[in-house]
Parts: C-alpha cells; sequence; structure tokens
C-alpha cells in the first residue's frame, strides 16, 4: 500500500533523513520512532505530498504522489503533527468543509461525517466550535477528519500527544482497530505505545533507517539469549550448582555484590525461548534455599531504542543492515 | 472546480463569524454614507462619480485588511498543510481564496447600492456611468484584492502580509502622480501602471477595453504570483 523507496532529504546543507525505504502493507500499523529531530515529522510530510524529497519515490496504492500525485492523495488521511484545524469553524462544518476537498459525494457526505465522528467520539460536540474545545478533543477532531473519504493509507503524526490517559487508550485502540483494514504510519516517542499499537516497528535516528522489525523481535534480538533473575538465601556455591542442574541453563552469574543476610541475586542466562522459571523454583525449593524473588530480566522496548539510537556510528551501519 | 467553490465559501462563511470583518465592512458603510451625503450635498449632482473616486481610496487601505489573514493565517495555524496534502490542487486554493475574499467585497458593495436607489428616488441619474463606475470598482477592488493574497502567501505574519499589500497598492496608486515628474520611458511606463489612470475612464461612463485588459492581467499576475509563493513553499517546507 505504501511503498517508500531510498528516500533522502537536503535543507540546504543538511541531510535531514537519507535513504529510508521501507514498504507498509494493509492490515499493518508501522510504528515511526525515533528521537526528536531524527525526521519523523520530514519522512511523513514527504510521504503525504506535502513536499518533494531530494531523491527517491514514494507509492501509495501504485500511484507516485509526485507524479499522480491527485491519485495518490486521495488515498491518504493525514494527520499532521500540530492537528491543524479552522479554530472558527463548529465541527460538522469543518468535517464537512474537509470531506468536500476530499472529494467525497454529496450523497454519501453526511453518512461518512457521521460515522468518522462517532468512531472519534465527537458527535457530542458536533456542534461546538472547534476554538472552544479541549485538546483531546480537538485530536480527536484531526483524526476523524483523517478517516473522511475511506483513505487506505493513514499517516498519523504523534496521535495521541496531549490526551489524558482514558483518551489515549481509546485513540490507541481506535488505531489498532483501523489497523486491521487500513495501512498506517504511526509516529511517535512513546515507547509502550509502539508495543501495544504497532505491529512493525521502523527506527530512525539522526535521519537514518537503524531498525525495522516486529516489536517483539527488536527485543529478543538485543537480548541475545533469555535471562532470568533470581534472588536466592543461602549458601551461593550450593545455589548455583542447583541452578545449574536445571535443564536449559547456560550459565549463573552473581548480579551485584550486594549480600545481606545470605541472601543474593543471580543472573541465570538460558538457551534462547526456553522458559527455566517453573524447574528452576522446583529445583531450588527442593534444594532447601529460600526463593525471594524470581523474574524474567526484562529488556524492554525502550533499552533496545536507547541502544540503538546511542551506539557508535560503524556499529549503527551493522545494525541498519542487518535491519535491511 | 468543487474544490474552488467549497474553499470559496469557507472562507466567505469565515468573513461572517469574523470580528474584524464586521468592523471593517460597519467602518466601510459609515465612511461611504458620510461621504456620499457630503459629496451630494456640495455637488447637487445625482451620480456617483465623486463617490467612485473616493472607493478608489478606501479600498486601497481597506483591501490588505481583509487579505491579510487569507494564507498567512493558514501558514501559521498548519492548515495549509492540509489544504495541500489533500486531493486539491494549488490553483484551487488560490482561486478559492480568491472568490472567497472578492465575494466578501461584493457584499460589501451591495450594501452601498442604496445610494444609487436614493438617488432615484430623490433625482434622475444617468444610470450608464452608475454602472460603470461599479464595474471599475469591483476591478480595482479586485486587484488590490489579489495583491493582498499574493503578499498573505509570503509570510506567515498578517501584519507583514498588510503592510506589504498596502506598500504595492500604494506605489500603483500613486505611479501616475510620479510619472507626471519623470522622462517619457520610464514615466509612459509608470503611467502605464498607475491603478487610478485606469481607473478613472470607469466612473466617466466608459468601458476601454485596454483598462479592462490592464486590471484582468494584474490580477492574473498576482494570483500566478500567489500560485508559485504556495509552490516554493512546499519547496522550503
Amino acid at each position: 500500500m505504501i511503498d517508500v523507496q531510498d528516500l533522502t532529504k537536503d535543507y540546504g546543507s543538511r541531510r535531514a533523513i537519507s535513504g529510508i525505504s521501507f514498504k507498509v502493507e494493509r492490515g499493518e500499523v508501522l510504528g515511526f520512532l525515533g528521537p526528536n529531530g531524527a525526521g519523523k515529522t520530514t519522512t511523513m510530510r514527504i510521504i503525504t505530498g506535502f513536499m518533494p524529497p531530494t531523491s527517491g519515490t514514494v507509492t501509495i496504492a501504485g500511484f507516485d504522489i509526485f507524479r499522480q500525485s491527485m491519485e495518490a492523495r486521495r488515498h491518504v488521511g493525514y494527520l499532521p503533527e500540530s492537528v491543524p484545524l479552522y479554530t472558527e469553524m463548529s465541527v460538522r462544518g469543518y468535517l464537512d468543509f474537509m470531506a468536500k476537498i476530499k472529494g467525497v459525494p454529496r450523497a454519501r457526505r453526511s453518512e461518512q461525517i457521521d460515522r468518522a465522528m462517532e468512531a472519534t467520539r465527537v458527535q457530542d460536540r458536533a456542534k461546538q466550535l472547534i476554538g472552544k474545545l479541549s485538546k483531546g478533543y480537538r485530536q480527536r477532531v484531526g483524526l476523524s477528519q483523517a478517516l473522511l473519504g475511506d483513505p487506505d493509507v493513514l499517516i498519523l503524526d504523534e496521535p495521541t500527544v496531549g490526551l489524558d490517559p482514558r483518551q489515549i487508550t481509546e485513540v490507541r485502540d481506535l488505531i489498532k482497530e483501523i489497523g486491521r483494514d487500513h495501512a498506517v504510519i504511526l509516529s511517535t516517542h512513546i515507547l509502550p505505545e509502539v508495543s501495544m499499537v504497532c505491529s512493525r516497528v521502523l527506527i530512525v535516528d539522526d535521519g537514518k533507517e537503524v531498525a525495522v522489525d516486529t516489536p517483539e523481535n527488536l527485543v529478543r534480538q538485543l537480548r541475545g539469549s533469555e535471562a532470568v533473575q533470581v534472588s536466592v538465601r543461602g549458601p551461593r556455591a550450593g545455589v548455583m550448582d542447583a541452578i545449574r542442574a536445571v535443564p536449559h541453563v547456560l550459565s549463573v552469574s552473581l548480579a551485584g555484590d550486594e549480600v545481606s543476610d545470605g541472601v543474593a541475586s543471580y543472573t541465570v542466562a538460558t538457551d534462547p525461548g526456553a522458559d527455566v522459571r517453573e524447574a528452576l523454583a522446583k529445583a531450588l525449593v527442593d534444594g532447601g534455599y529460600g526463593l525471594l524473588e524470581l523474574r524474567m530480566a526484562g529488556v524492554s522496548l525502550e533499552d533496545v531504542f536507547l541502544r540503538l539510537t546511542t551506539e557508535e556510528s560503524d556499529e549503527d551501519d551493522e545494525a541498519g543492515e542487518e535491519a535491511a | 472546480m468543487i474544490n474552488t467553490l467549497a474553499i470559496a465559501e469557507r472562507e466567505l462563511k469565515s468573513f461572517f463569524v469574523s470580528t474584524v470583518a464586521w468592523v471593517i465592512a460597519a467602518a466601510f458603510m459609515a465612511i461611504t454614507g458620510l461621504l456620499f451625503a457630503v459629496l451630494l450635498l456640495n455637488s447637487n449632482d445625482a451620480s456617483l462619480r465623486f463617490l467612485f473616486s473616493n472607493l478608489s481610496v478606501i479600498f486601497l487601505f481597506v483591501a490588505p485588511f481583509l487579505t491579510m489573514r487569507l494564507l498567512a493565517e493558514e501558514i501559521r495555524l498548519g492548515t495549509v498543510e492540509l489544504l495541500l496534502t489533500n486531493p486539491v490542487r494549488d490553483v484551487e486554493v488560490v482561486l478559492g481564496k480568491f472568490l472567497g475574499v472578492f465575494g466578501f467585497v461584493l457584499v460589501m458593495l451591495a450594501m452601498t447600492l442604496y445610494y444609487p436607489a436614493l438617488l432615484y428616488i430623490f433625482g434622475a441619474p444617468d444610470p450608464g456611468p452608475m454602472a460603470t463606475g461599479y464595474l471599475g470598482v469591483v476591478l480595482q477592488a479586485a486587484a488590490f484584492l489579489a495583491i493582498g493574497l499574493a503578499t498573505s502567501s509570503t509570510t506567515e505574519n498578517q501584519i507583514v502580509a498588510a503592510f506589504l499589500a498596502f506598500a504595492i497598492n500604494l506605489v500603483l496608486w500613486l505611479s501616475e502622480s510620479v510619472s507626471q515628474f519623470v522622462g517619457p520611458p520610464l514615466g509612459a511606463a509608470l503611467k502605464f501602471l498607475s491603478i487610478t489612470s485606469h481607473f478613472q475612464d470607469f466612473s466617466r461612463g466608459v468601458i476601454d477595453t485596454s483598462h479592462l485588459i490592464f486590471f484582468i492581467s494584474v490580477i492574473a499576475a498576482a494570483l500566478f504570483l500567489t500560485y508559485l509563493s504556495l509552490q516554493t513553499r512546499r519547496w522550503r517546507a
């Protein structure tokens, strides 16, 4: 649905994005992740046809965004970062205008507007002036505008910024639902949002593609092997032997040297994909040791993100190649 | 075409909900009403000829205030980004904006139609010069508006847009007076660019094609520059 090839954009001598390529199919939500200034908004502006790239192509539903711009634009719903709205218009009046310029035929306009308002839960403010709405409502009016005309592709630039926690959950659920039969690109710098909503993540840093994969795979790759953290009361040598005897355990090491009252923390590395927690607990209890804590040593998407975007540049290239 | 009309309609509606537009319209009616009364009492002539010359000065001041918002505000609010990413051609945006503000000026001018009505009730004015005079005023106002739209597309600051438009309008308005003091080649050019010299025949009841062409060219050139300015905004964005 969305096919981005080798996109590059220069602002004067500064290269804002360089060589970004990716595809998004119908039914996918691609999370566009990166620190501020990484080129997320620039990329989205190029994809939506707001500005031309220095080089590279964008194809939407088979139409080139610059050579067949009108056809391509008809397939895109866009919510810019600043959520631009005409504040002097009523919600319904605004949506009516947007439906007109999106070419929604008169007969279907009213029904489409109702549907978009219902999906984003703004019906109760239909007659109110946009200027008088709260930030949360404005955000949702912006989103319902993007849904008008039933576009195949949705480009959402930080759609949950400025919403309260309940609204954030609602909007995320809505995006997930939309994602089932649309191609969605969603930019964000809220990491949990990515794992919750997106089926794939594209991490960009300094205008370059750093990684593309599912959130789970990214986390797994970084973790390398699975790891479990345990706190046990008992003599260290005995505890470590007991742990080593559990199947799939690769190694045991003391985590930190903080030992109080005969309690120590251990990091247990295991075969990838193996969950040793039950066997481990049983082994320790059977051995007569006091098991105080046991948990997966989590590598969060946040760790992945920080590592990918703060690595040295040569490692950076490696990560990019792996992803490609 | 549908897009152009949708944009024009939205623009026109937004004039009617904006305080500024109402204030301008009210002041416009007050000033023209006063002028109509004063000119009529002084000339004792059932014609609008002097009022038309004054209308031209009034639009010189009023047009920039009506046009300053048109694109500058869209640029500041970022709504231009939505306009330019929807299936709307840049030309349609320019024409829609222009027609919207032009429509508002037509409404303002329509409100002055009760002056000729009064003349008909109390006298026997010559309808010809009145009709051509209105045509002249409309063309001139349209030229000022197109210039204002062009300056509004260059900046996100409405004050800058208004002053730029006013400066350009004033140069076109004064160029005839200046031309009298300048040698033939430049003088002739200045005289040709003068909005006033092209306007005067209309208020005398004459429609000269060269004047028509002048106004239409100014409007077309200003709208084309607006279009180019929108295009470059994409490249600079």
